[in-house]
């Protein structure tokens, strides 16, 4: 099948590619753009853990062809710390909570939560169990993931 | 968990993407938002020769009111469907059904066209389109028509369009007057797929006496199904008059092809499917006396 040239922006650094049309984003940010911190696990939109966000929203870059993706932005977990390195919120508050053990799930997480949080700085408990439920984590138990996203989450918007 | 290989077009406009769609026959399909589709490919249940991905057709999208309807482009994602306030004002079943559909980031890629050709039946977005008798607009190379909901859906994961016909707007008919609205869905975890559901909608006279009753049927057949006898049977009776545990069972009482799997017997999910129409009808009357 004839391969397509693309260029998608990851992190704010233009990455161009020649790709077969049936590659996933997924594959796309971990073999050719070397990016592994984008996990895969069921790559049939179950699981969440190759969350990303395109263009802001957060999406499952399993279920997107990086065909898709091509000329959009997309941001990864190694896209949200800052420069120096320090954590963002989202990631400092996974590291305070205890929310991850093995860490396989948590890119995943990290993402729908840094998402969530942004379109909802001041979530109910249920509003955080909603936006999580599409993330899975077989070691957590998810009580430190909700202890995290409550520490994170910026709170009221000041007037 | 790879699909196999595939040709890949992209138009930028309906007139590119029908013309792609009747030049490449039976082996394309059309890539909407993918949330069901790439599944399919991943775990090879769909092995197609050419995708037509309509993803970047800027004029699939939007939301218009129209004189007594809503029109949604078939491209419009989940996501904006149930944030938008037109939507909410003139169709709640929409804005009330959407957080059941998949996650939050299903619904950023999914399209209210994608889930409606998909036709399954076990999603919300086809169970109201049939329930509101919505009008399914459809474009090919050989001109325009629009399908009633009614004659739409044709069995599991089939519709009555025809290979080269791409699903371009849906036009919702906007109920005036008192009406309530209400969805009940019962599954095992938050996004599944329901074991059973039912969206209901209610309109009222002055009196209390209901003029109107809609309801869809969500995972109780191969297709959504329109208990259309269980719907008369409470026109014009008095909404407090009506049994809602009654009127659940009437409405699941002639299915004949109910699934029955590891999630639950057709039997019991006959007996959830009565409970979700009676809940839902309970809470649209409310209400709609309230309206």
């Amino acid at each position: 099948m004839t391969e397509i040239a693309i260029k998608i922006t990851v992190n704010g650094r233009p990455q161009e590619a020649v790709v077969e049309p049936r590659l996933t984003l997924a594959d796309f940010l971990r073999e050719n753009c070397r990016l592994t911190g984008t996990h895969l696990a069921c790559e049939h939109g179950v699981c969440g853990a190759c969350t990303v966000l395109v263009d802001g929203a957060a999406v499952r870059s399993c279920l997107m062809f990086a065909v898709q993706a091509a000329d959009r932005e997309v941001t990864t977990v190694e896209g949200i710390a800052a420069p120096d390195g320090t954590l963002s919120p989202v990631q400092a508050a996974f590291r305070d909570c205890h929310g991850l053990q093995c860490g396989f799930c948590t890119p995943g997480f990290i993402m729908s939560l840094t998402a969530l949080l942004r379109d909802n700085p001041d979530p109910t408990d249920e509003d955080i169990r909603v936006g999580l439920s599409g993330n899975l984590c077989r070691c957590t138990g998810y009580q430190g993931i909700l202890a995290a996203a409550r520490q994170a989450a910026p709170g009221p918007a000041e007037a | 968990m790879k699909s196999a290989p595939f040709g890949y077009q992209a138009p930028t406009t309906i007139a590119e993407a029908v013309g792609l769609l009747a030049e490449l026959g039976d082996g394309a399909k059309v890539l909407a938002g993918g949330q069901s589709l790439i599944p399919m490919l991943a775990l090879r249940m769909a092995v197609l020769d050419e995708l037509v991905d309509i993803g970047r057709i800027i004029e699939l999208r939007g939301i218009q009111r129209r004189d007594g309807h809503l029109r949604i482009g078939a491209g419009t994602t989940e996501a904006v469907v149930g944030a938008d306030p037109d939507v909410a004002a003139a169709v709640p079943l929409l804005t009330r059904a959407t957080p059941l559909i998949g996650h939050f980031q299903i619904r950023n890629r999914g399209t209210l066209g994608g889930s409606i050709a998909h036709a399954d039946p076990a999603a919300e977005y086809p169970a109201i389109a049939l329930a509101l008798d919505a009008g399914l607009e459809v474009v090919s190379t050989r001109g325009r028509r629009t399908i009633a909901a009614a004659d739409f859906f044709d069995g599991f994961w089939s519709t009555t369009m025809e290979p080269d016909e791409l699903l371009v707007a849906v036009d919702f008919p906007v109920w005036t007057g008192r009406r309530g609205f209400a969805v009940e869905e019962f599954a095992r975890r938050h996004g599944d797929f329901a074991i059973a559901g039912a969206c209901v909608g209610v309109a009222l006279d002055d009196n209390d006496r209901v003029t109107r009753c809609a309801i869809g049927l969500i995972g109780l057949g191969a297709k959504p199904e329109r208990p259309t006898a269980a719907e008369a049977s409470v026109v014009g009776v008095g909404v407090t008059d009506v049994v809602a545990d009654d009127l659940g069972r009437l409405a699941v009482a002639d299915l004949s092809s109910i699934p029955s799997d590891l999630q639950g017997s057709a039997r019991y999910r006959e007996r959830v499917g009565a409970a979700m129409v009676s809940r839902a009808f309970t809470a649209a009357a409310t209400e709609a006396r309230r309206d």
